[in-house]
């Protein structure tokens, strides 16, 4: 029965995600935050240096799978409460965790179909993968994980102006950037800096692409996933708690 | 089990506003219920509670027997809502509407599919189904936000509001398809500020002000109980003063209403012989006299006033 319920709740969780691929993936803020964004920091960082392709690889993949997989996730909750269609959303039989999950899953998808551009782009240019299937499950978690992560980014503060979700989910995704090995690799970062890269997320991501790539990483393959699985747990467990007292704010 | 909603002891504070103070009520099955009250009287908190979209501080309420906050996902399968402000996703198609509130009810493939065209034929948006909602009038929406509650076949319909700012043939249609609703079995739960419109379609009414229920019956006794509301209408070949009239034995106050003068009064009958001998001794002649029950709208706003003096 419970199986069931879950199942059956998780099935309307997709519905959700496909409203959300439907409308969302070419909103301005999703195309500037996920997209455009990412692309010139990338730009910014790597034009002129004479940096070798297998080397820019990680951090092209990292920033990709980074920006493009939280990009739906903040701006749809303040959307949703500004157009009047999150209290129809809210009195509907779905779980507030599968409401959420599927905002979570269309982020998750968004992240993965956008990642398979830079991806194709390293192969063009000879990037040799030496762990491709470690790499594409690397990908799938991590996507899911950053996913998550916006999604609690847009649980707080409960606004209804998704600019203002946006905005703060850039404050907070741009530091990461830099700490978390994507310019800088973390074996040349000093002690504290490591210390705050373990912090992030992303650190573990552009890891596991060092390691499918180069063959050696600076943390372990099972601890680049497992912090990921952490950090996906935690993001989503309390992102759906805040959600779930912020919404009747969201409403009045 | 004889009722659809029962409410007992319902309470929600927003710090320190009482938006429904200890409200009692129950809502009997196939029933349309008016839920009557001034701006911010806690008629849409009510509905917000009722439809699980948010908590109350204290109290319980059922739907056809299941705890709305025990039970929330049981109680939310058999309800639907048009909630006030509501708005269907503008940027999905009327179809790509009802067949997202028919997934997320759960409804099979086929049938929400079926359904919907049934729906949209008969809120004439069938040959606008492919379009996106964007492009649709305030009327058009509403329609299509009514049928995607009414998609689901739902037990209780909650509707907060669903007229407002409609035109009157868009209106007509809605209160039309809630009656025929009502007719195959649905409780209505029915949120309005039109009178009118609850005296139409309600069997019974509940008003409610500053967070309290201040009556409950249906339209018909509510008006019958308000003592001091009835009238006689009259009007002249020549205009006359509404104070001199004031002064007719039994009249508790004159009103100037278009062409015509109202008295109200608990005696229309002598109200009447006084107006005749009026007439007689001014050298008018009356044009029209008619004697007026209390219109719902009067017995509201004397509730109001009276509950406002409590």
């Amino acid at each position: 029965m419970l199986k069931y319920l879950f199942l059956e709740q998780l099935k309307r969780a997709f519905a959700i995600a496909k409203k959300d691929l439907r409308i969302y993936y070419k909103r301005g803020p999703v195309l500037i935050y996920g997209l455009i964004t990412p692309f010139f920091l990338f730009l910014a960082f790597f034009i002129g240096r004479n940096v070798p392709i297998q080397q820019l690889f990680s951090g092209l993949i990292g920033i990709s799978v980074f920006f493009s997989s939280m990009s739906i996730g903040p701006a749809i909750v303040p959307f949703e409460a500004r157009s009047r269609t999150l209290e129809r959303l809210a009195s509907t039989p779905v779980s507030v965790w599968a409401l959420f999950i599927g905002d979570v899953i269309a982020s998750f998808l968004y992240g993965l179909l956008i990642s398979i551009v830079p991806l194709v782009i390293g192969l063009i240019f000879g990037v040799n993968i030496v762990e491709p299937l470690i790499l594409c499950l690397g990908i799938i978690l991590a996507a899911f994980c950053f996913a998550s992560f916006g999604i609690l980014l847009s649980a707080y503060p409960p606004t209804d102006i998704p600019a203002t979700v946006m905005m703060i989910s850039t404050l907070v995704k741009f530091p990461l950037v830099f700490i978390s090995g994507v310019f800088i690799p973390i074996l040349e970062m000093p002690d504290w800096g490591r210390i705050i890269a373990s912090f992030s997320p992303l650190t573990y991501f552009t890891d596991l692409v060092n390691y499918c790539t180069h063959g050696s990483s600076y943390y372990s393959v099972f601890v680049d996933f497992a912090a990921l699985v952490g950090f996906t747990l935690l993001f989503l467990i309390v992102a759906i708690k805040i959600h779930e007292k912020t919404l009747p704010e969201r409403l009045s | 089990m004889e009722h659809a909603i029962e409410v007992k002891d319902l309470t929600k504070n927003y710090g320190e506003i009482t938006a429904v103070n200890h409200i009692n009520f129950e809502v009997r099955k196939g029933e349309i219920f008016g839920f009557l009250g001034p701006n911010g009287a806690g008629k849409t908190t009510t509905i917000r509670i009722l439809t699980g979209v948010i908590k109350p501080d204290g109290g319980s309420a059922t739907i056809m027997g299941y705890n709305i906050f025990k039970e929330t996902l049981k109680a939310k399968q058999i309800i639907s809502v048009v909630p006030e402000m509501a708005n269907a996703y503008i940027d999905l198609t009327a179809w790509q509407n009802l067949m997202f509130i028919g997934e997320l009810y759960g409804v099979p493939k086929k049938e929400r599919q079926e359904r919907a065209r049934r729906l949209l034929k008969e809120f004439g948006l069938y040959e606008r189904r492919n379009h996106l909602a964007r492009g649709f009038s305030k009327g058009m929406k509403q329609k299509l936000i009514l049928g995607m509650a009414l998609l689901t076949e739902p037990q209780v319909l909650f509707l907060d509001e669903p007229t407002t700012g409609l035109d009157v043939e868009s209106a007509r249609r809605i209160r039309d398809t809630i009656r025929q609703r009502n007719r195959d079995g649905t409780t209505i739960f029915l949120s309005t500020h039109n009178m009118e419109e609850a005296s139409q379609l309600c069997d019974r009414i509940a008003i409610i002000n500053h967070g309290k229920i201040a009556a409950i019956d249906n339209p018909e006794n509510l008006r019958m109980k308000s003592s001091g509301l009835k009238s006689v209408e009259v009007s002249f070949n020549k205009p006359v003063s509404t104070n001199e009239l004031s002064k007719i034995p039994n009249v508790t106050e004159a009103k100037k209403v278009g062409d015509k003068i109202r008295l109200y009064t608990d005696e229309p009958h002598s109200v009447i012989n006084s107006l005749i001998d009026y007439t007689r001794s001014k050298g008018l002649t009356v044009i029209s006299l008619n004697t007026l029950a209390p219109t719902l709208e009067d017995v509201f706003i004397k509730l109001i006033k009276e509950h406002k003096g409590d």
